[in-house]
């Protein structure tokens, strides 16, 4: 009998959802277990479907929800979405008329599962294990802290898989990011993935699906490793997975939409077998020592672009380097310590969830943000609202004059109205530091909730760890 | 979606690399739900100065790159979102190719599907073509031949079932559509379906 190749994560999940695998001609027909659907990625999609008389073809596994152009305030239906403009309230309402026109459950404005989109997968239980998972948004690859094979998708997309349920791809190749080690107090699961991109450069994953693994990887809780797959895209890959285990399953086991008593069993059963194979080889590998690593702040304007808090910003770059510089007016030679702050944003796919919320409240706790600084606490969900609010934490937050809104992408992307002015600095959770992300003009430096936080109350980009 | 075969056209020449989704196109332009009308908003913020004129620095703006078809970008052109706003944007101001010596997955995939031409060429290439300031190209994409100014010929990688799309000017679906039985039979038989 000959042996079995020994396979990844990756090529397990990939090759268990091949309709039709892929020729020299022809790419894989892949299919899709869940897609999720938002406001602003695919009003043209139903457009798409409605002009060629084409159906959902499977309406139970797509669901919808409402984030990116939603305001942050409470909202009085269908009256005052306006606060983002009329295009972002035109675009909400079609949201609302396309899921009901093609019957899919969409999380309103009144749902209690309502949230950032890579925020409600995991916390509803319909992210799983060896679950292929698309959305139009890069972000996607945040399910893949499940061990799902999860990743963004364009509109055209969008359409092929409303009508399908699956996608034309060519197979990726395999990055392995190993991680040994334990994080240093005051270092957290942003400050790795800052590192990881730091180290891989913001192409460095194009082409590949990440798989993180290594011990610091598996003592991460389910929230630390959804922060670490989430910024897979900001390295180039299109998906990041890690290993399902115990962490993984005892996330999952009371989630309102995860399997339940036999089916529970089963699922266990399949995901049990998901992770890669001892000897299976990667295409590429890179190793990072946890222990090393220290708060990290990005500086440039891209997530690539990233020091450690307390060491100089390099002096000698390229035009892009120096084109950051400038945009971004600070001095190379120097940390950006003590750098004056106008906006602190915690938020976002990849740090809005009860956990970043609890650091960020830590150290915010009886301590003041100071004058010059605007803050905007967002949480990812409703859900992590109410269970913040029953902690809280939205006192704590108010009380430091911070301000504590629905949950949204918000200041993310400034979509819905929440942005930086024009020429300020706002130190984020966020995932991107483009120019401009926050707003027109804006300038973004990427954090850990707790630098977030500390630089908020120092009203200058600030070391946490001296409030730990 | 438009047939594209052959292009000859001088190029645009942006200098920049690493260049983002969120410059091509920034999140403000995306309540839109049409994919008409962006190539207005392209490169918005570092086309357009404060009061809504051009700035003249910006290099689409200089005359002598009007009816370019198409784009050489630095390193990694695309990265960041998935949104193909990025690509109707660049096809409905009048480009049709992007020359990188990388490009973003998902950009890319997204290009493919919307008859945008994206074509990887070395890094020696690129810094050749970077060089040149209206470098005048020719694409032909039956033979995947990227003629160079030098006259030397550049075989490019695509994927051959992305070529004959973009030479019939189809779009994907009807593939997938064509293979809808396969998908039937594929549900069927999962044993444990999540």
């Amino acid at each position: 009998m000959s042996k079995k190749t020994p396979l990844t994560l990756f090529e397990k999940v990939w090759n268990d959802h091949i309709v039709l695998q892929e020729t020299k001609s022809t790419p894989a027909i892949l299919y899709i277990d869940l897609h999720l659907i938002h406001e602003v990625t695919t009003p043209q999609a139903f457009t798409m479907l409605r002009e060629n008389s084409l159906k959902v073809r499977k309406t139970r596994s797509t669901i919808g929800t409402m984030d990116h152009s939603t305001p942050t305030l409470p909202v009085n239906k269908f009256k005052d979405i306006e606060v983002a403009g009329a295009d972002a309230a035109n675009q909400v309402r079609q949201m609302i008329s396309n899921c009901k026109e093609f019957n899919i459950e969409l999380f309103d404005f009144d749902s209690i599962n309502r949230g950032i989109v890579h925020v409600i997968g995991p916390e509803l239980g319909l992210t799983q294990p060896g679950k292929t998972i698309v959305c139009g948004d890069s972000h996607t690859s945040t399910h893949g802290a499940f061990g799902a094979l999860a990743f963004g998708i364009g509109t055209t997309e969008v359409g092929h898989v409303l009508a399908t349920q699956c996608l034309l791809q060519r197979k990726q190749k395999t990055l392995s990011v190993e991680i040994n080690g334990n994080l240093n107090n005051g270092v957290t699961a942003k400050d790795l993935v800052l590192a990881i991109i730091g180290k891989l450069g913001v192409d460095g994953g194009t082409g590949h699906v990440i798989e993180y693994r290594g011990n610091t990887i598996s003592s991460m809780s389910m929230e630390e490793r959804m922060t670490i797959c989430n910024m897979s895209i900001e390295a180039g890959a299109k998906a990041g997975m890690i290993a399902p285990d115990d962490t993984t399953y005892n996330y999952l086991y009371d989630k309102p939409r995860s399997p339940k008593e036999n089916d529970w069993d089963l699922a266990l059963k399949y995901w049990n077998n998901l992770s890669s194979d001892i000897d299976a080889k990667y295409d590429k590998y890179i190793e990072i020592n946890a222990a090393d690593l220290e708060p990290m702040v990005t500086y440039g304007t891209n997530p690539g672009m990233v020091v450690n808090i307390n060491d100089p910003i390099p002096i000698n770059g390229d035009a892009s380097h120096n084109k950051a510089i400038d945009y971004m007016e600070i001095t190379p030679g120097k940390s950006l310590q003590n750098k004056d702050v106008d906006v602190v944003f915690i938020g976002s796919c990849t740090n809005s969830r009860l956990s970043d919320l609890k650091a960020a409240a830590h150290i915010l706790k009886d301590r003041k943000v100071a004058n010059n600084v605007k803050m905007l606490v967002v949480p990812g969900s409703q859900r992590i609202k109410a269970d913040a609010e029953r902690l809280g934490l939205n006192k704590i937050f108010k009380e430091a004059g911070a301000e504590w809104r629905e949950s949204g992408c918000s200041m993310c992307l400034g979509m819905n109205g929440d942005t930086v002015d024009s020429g300020k600095l706002s130190v984020s959770t966020s995932n991107r530091n483009f120019e401009g992300r926050q707003g027109k003009g804006s300038r973004t430096i990427l954090a850990s909730p707790l630098t977030a936080a500390a630089s908020a109350i120092e009203g200058k980009v600030a070391d946490p760890r001296k409030y730990l | 979606m438009n047939k594209l075969t052959k292009i000859k056209s001088k190029a645009v020449v942006l200098k920049s690399k690493d260049v983002d989704t969120d410059q091509i196109i920034p999140a403000r332009f995306l309540t839109t739900t049409s994919k008409k009308g962006l190539g207005k908003h392209l490169f918005h913020d570092w086309r357009y100065n404060e009061d809504g004129t051009d700035d003249p620095n910006f290099i689409l703006n200089k005359n002598d790159n009007e009816g370019s078809e198409i784009l050489i970008a630095g390193n990694n052109f695309g990265c960041g979102s998935s949104r193909e706003h990025a690509p109707w944007a660049l096809l409905d101001y009048g480009i049709k190719v992007v020359i990188s010596s990388k490009i973003a997955d998902i950009f890319k995939g997204n290009s493919l599907k919307n008859g945008l031409l994206p074509i990887v060429v070395t890094e020696d290439i690129l810094s050749m073509l970077m060089d040149i300031p209206r470098p005048y190209l020719s694409i032909c994409i039956e033979k995947s031949e990227l003629t160079l100014p030098n006259n030397e010929i550049f075989q490019y990688e695509i994927d051959e079932f992305s070529k004959y799309c973009l030479i019939e000017g189809i779009d994907q679906l009807g593939y997938l559509k064509r293979n809808i039985n396969l998908i039937e039979k594929f549900e069927e038989k999962r044993l444990w379906t999540p």
